[in-house]
């Protein structure tokens, strides 16, 4: 195939053959491999060798151009490599335009950024072509903007579509941009709602970068739409696909006005300072000397030891916070008291007790009212050790507040990562004063529960029974880790309960099972954790129970997030309730789980994973008990 | 051994409120009585007997607005102050009176504190902040007719005047403006031909307050931050900085500079009145008296320099007067 002799009138139909159905076999890596670079080197300079190569592709039969012209985009080194080796391939040929415009872009999303690149910068270089390049970026934006791509699709496909809309955009010349300029508009208006809507903050992330980059190129003057989020790799790399070697490209971020007028009044200033830099050198040497001559001596210096930082001093009693934190006008206290208060809690627990519905109620409504470093942790930490400290009033007052009246949703949210951090701490005792924050999203804490107290009586009754019985063998002795009554086997209920009961009944500015899905799948994970941290209490079986029957409710929502914390629910429980009791007890409500976990729930690579994991974990329960009928 | 830190002299009491503003005047012959003008939040001007230590006329002329700034205009009797209600008022207070003979309407709502200059005999020079954000007008007094206004230039962006000081090298020379600026900077303008001379970026926020040295060309300004910056002027009417110190709490509110030229005051947010040499900028003392923020110090202008004090107003309503330094 390699060695086609010029000069001579051919027929390569035949050659086009052989090509596509090895193709179409899956050896288009070998065969492209050598096929490809020789026809780039051959087609550089030569414009017989490009006819060739164009007849060639065209002359395969469409069964088999898909698989040609995959191999095709996958192995060109570049755009302007694949216009001289296709040619208007996809102008003149349907089925290669369909491949090209429909299947690459939209029904697959598994290719490299790198030959999104080469497919569309191919389109863009030919004027014929760019008509469908046009296409091509309407139909991306109309799959980008609807809402059930939003919900359903994986987000590796949104993040693929993305790509391609900033590729598509990046190519596009002003005279064009003027023709769809309203048709962008509108259609990333809409898509920019989807995205925002969506409980992922992936999703929301990639929604913000594409409307950001749409209004950047469709409004060169003018204020362009800036969203705030968390600069990562990810968004780096979308940004970068946007910049490309042509020069009338615009660049994505924009500096705030105000860096701008800085930059502009620092200019002026920068002069000055160079000046009085200059000339402060050689003013220096001469003052010194004479500072020698006159001496100052003849005024003698007190005594300055007590001139220190002034400091405001926090208060030191439970009450004497609250009422700074309540009444006082001076700010300065108010800080030290926010900063001094976890502390303040921990070291005075009954004090705390005393007053701690209160101060529950006063954290939960704290406002910054200076600028706090770390306000919001700050609030956190004290909040948990309220709760730590006297677990049941407040776990009531927290939970009653979650579905009460006027509350925002940051509020509803941070009672509930209040509630698992403290729950985390009162389950494992040694770990106190060095949680980390752990998210609220995946139940993945590794925890060691502290098993019940060694009261004084039960070492009596050990010692005597030891003394008395005879051993045959010791065993090997373990080394005992050091251990705690688990406080929160008492109280796990009144974590859990509450917040369960009410999910279902919608109140005016709150609905959980309507709007404010973003707080539904908050709750679900932060149920998921609180029954992982409850194994080995007494309440867990009665949690596993309603958690149960709450998933099944929910089990066919449409929020993924939603979806992947009820797996997450039964994945704790199958962890935390003990095997016999789940086979005992809930036997019916595990089957119907098991039926759904084989269905298809839909949704992208987490939700798989949990998936697979609990279907395995429950058809092994149903195994070991040889007794069930399964 | 250092020796602690002395107490007051005396203190002060029953301004009932804030005390913004002081002034002496003390130079009289005898059997003249050495007098302290205070200006305080609740609108009232106390004038302090310093013999008796007690209040003995207290002038209501500013409809109970703040008064934060009080000059007297060659000897006691003629007094001049500078209210939160917009306006100057220029007082007679000679043989017991107690009258507002003329005010200016100023139209800038701020906190700069006027600055006066004696250029002839019954003339004088006052610099003020317009109504205009960044400009600083100057007017003659008694005659109230503007000589001119300085505007800095567009795009600077020096913000509001936060602290004025005319000055004139030697009695018939051209008088000069410092000005520092909201954005730190304190700006030279030379009054006559109403343009800048020079401008010297000193601090990172708001210049609070400044005093200037004309016999050695030397300033000193102090901000809200830690720094207190000093500045000289060249030949060519440069301004350049010379040396920063760095204190230990931010804020200053208030700078002066002994009228010996030995050592100055400063009024500081942390409660404390710090004294410095002037040559070198020797920390002397600090003086721990007051509970709240000290809004002003001030140094006396007694003919016996054994005689002389120091008086510091601060917001805890009290005015402490110290005598320092007052050997040498």
């Amino acid at each position: 195939v390699c060695f086609i002799l010029g000069g001579l009138d051919c027929s390569i139909s035949f050659v086009s053959h052989v090509l596509g159905k090895v193709c179409v076999h899956g050896r288009q890596k070998e065969i492209l491999g050598v096929l490809v670079p020789r026809l780039t080197d051959l087609t550089k300079s030569d414009c017989i060798w490009q006819r060739i190569c164009w007849r060639l592709v065209e002359c395969v039969p469409d069964r088999w151009m898909e698989a040609v012209v995959l191999g095709f985009v996958q192995k060109a080194q570049g755009a302007d490599v694949l216009s001289r080796l296709l040619g208007n391939l996809v102008v003149k040929n349907k089925k290669a335009q369909f491949v090209v415009t429909q299947k690459m872009l939209l029904l697959q999303y598994g290719h490299a950024t790198a030959m999104l690149q080469n497919l569309l910068g191919y389109l863009a270089l030919d004027g014929l072509r760019r008509t469908l390049l046009l296409r091509v970026l309407q139909e991306l934006l109309e799959t980008w903007g609807s809402s059930s791509t939003v919900k359903h699709s994986p987000p590796e496909q949104q993040l693929y579509i993305s790509k391609a809309i900033l590729i598509c955009l990046s190519h596009l010349k002003e005279p064009e941009i003027e023709s769809c300029r309203q048709e962008l508009l509108t259609s990333m208006m809409e898509g920019v709602k989807c995205h925002l809507d969506s409980s992922l903050p992936q999703l929301r992330r990639l929604g913000m970068v594409v409307a950001e980059s749409i209004s950047s190129k469709i409004s060169t003057e003018g204020p362009v739409l800036k969203f705030e989020y968390e600069e990562d790799d990810e968004t780096a790399e979308l940004k970068s696909l946007l910049v490309q070697t042509p020069p009338f490209c615009v660049v994505t971020n924009l500096p705030d006005d105000d860096r701008i007028e800085k930059a502009d009044a620092a200019l002026p200033l920068v002069p000055e300072s160079n000046e009085t830099s200059h000339t402060a050198a050689p003013v220096m040497p001469d003052e010194e000397s004479d500072a020698e001559l006159d001496s100052d001596d003849d005024l003698i210096p007190y005594d300055m030891s007590e001139d220190k930082e002034l400091k405001i001093k926090a208060p030191v009693y439970i009450r004497d916070c609250i009422e700074v934190l309540t009444g006082s006008e001076d700010v300065d206290k108010w800080e030290a008291t926010v900063k001094a208060l976890e502390s303040l809690v921990r070291k005075n627990p009954a004090a705390t007790r005393e007053v701690s519905v209160e101060l529950a109620k006063i954290l939960l409504h704290l406002e910054e009212k200076t600028c706090v470093e770390g306000f919001v942790e700050l609030r956190q930490r004290a909040q948990v050790a309220v709760l730590t400290t006297d677990p049941i009033p407040v776990a009531k007052y927290l939970t009653s507040q979650f579905y009460s009246l006027n509350y925002s949703l940051r509020q509803r949210m941070d009672i509930l990562d209040v509630l698992v951090l403290a729950a985390q701490e009162l389950s494992c005792p040694k770990f106190h004063g060095k949680i980390e924050h752990s998210g609220a999203q995946k139940p993945c804490i590794k925890l060691l529960p502290g098993t019940d107290s060694s009261k004084d009586w039960r070492r009596i009754v050990d010692e005597r029974i030891k003394s008395k019985t005879r051993r045959f063998d010791t065993g090997q002795s373990r080394i005992e880790q050091a251990s705690g009554p688990n406080e929160f086997n008492s109280v796990a209920g009144h974590f859990f309960f509450p917040l369960i009961q009410h999910f279902d009944r919608p109140l005016t500015t709150f609905d959980l099972l309507g709007e404010d899905h973003l707080v539904l799948g908050r709750l679900v994970h932060t149920l998921a954790i609180l029954m992982y941290l409850a194994v080995n209490t007494v309440t867990v079986v009665a949690m596993g129970k309603a958690l149960l029957e709450f998933v099944w409710t929910l089990r066919f929502h449409t929020d993924s997030y939603v979806r992947q914390g009820l797996l997450s629910c039964i994945s704790s429980l199958l962890l935390s309730v003990p095997a016999e009791r789940i086979l005992a007890d809930m036997t019916e409500e595990l089957l119907e789980t098991q039926s759904w976990l084989g269905g298809k729930i839909g949704g992208g690579g987490n939700i798989r994973a949990f998936l697979v994991s609990d279907a395995v974990f429950v058809q092994h329960l149903f195994n070991c008990d040889g007794s069930v009928d399964v | 051994m250092a020796l602690p830190p002395p107490d007051p002299q005396f203190v002060l009491r029953g301004t009932g409120a804030a005390v913004h503003t002081l002034h002496f005047s003390c130079g009289g012959p005898e059997p003249d009585i050495p007098v302290l003008f205070s200006g305080s939040e609740n609108g009232f001007i106390h004038v302090w007997n310093l013999r008796t230590h007690r209040v003995d006329t207290a002038l209501d002329g500013h409809g109970r607005k703040s008064v934060y700034c009080v000059e007297t205009m060659g000897g006691k009797d003629r007094l001049l102050s500078q209210g939160r209600d917009q306006r100057i008022c220029l007082w007679d207070l000679a043989e017991g009176r107690t009258a507002v003979t003329d005010s200016v309407s100023m139209e800038h709502v701020g906190f700069c504190r006027c600055s006066l200059l004696k250029v002839a005999q019954g003339r004088w020079l006052m610099a003020m902040a317009a109504r205009s954000l960044e400009e600083v007008q100057i007017l003659e007094l008694p005659s109230k007719t503007s000589v001119c206004t300085l505007k800095p230039e567009v795009g600077a962006k020096l913000g509001m005047p936060m602290c004025l000081k005319l000055w004139q090298l030697n009695c018939g020379s051209q008088p000069v403006l410092l000005a520092g600026y909201e954005d730190g900077s304190v700006v030279l303008w030379n009054v006559s031909m109403g343009k800048a001379l020079s401008r010297l970026v000193c601090h990172q926020e708001p210049v609070m307050s400044l005093d200037f040295d004309s016999e050695k060309a030397k300033g000193i300004s102090g901000s809200s931050e830690k720094v207190l910056s000093i500045w000289s002027l060249n030949e060519q009417q440069n301004l350049q900085v010379c040396k920063t110190h760095e204190l230990v709490n931010a804020g200053i509110s208030d700078i002066t500079i002994r009228p010996d030229k030995k050592i100055l005051a400063t009024g500081g947010w942390d409660h404390r009145i710090r004294i410095f040499g002037w040559k070198k900028l020797k920390p002397l003392a600090v003086l721990d008296y007051h509970t709240a923020t000290v809004h002003c110090v001030s140094f006396s202008d007694h003919r016996n320099p054994r005689d002389r004090l120091l008086a510091a107003g601060s917001k805890d309503q009290r005015i402490s007067v110290w005598s320092i330094y007052a050997q040498t």
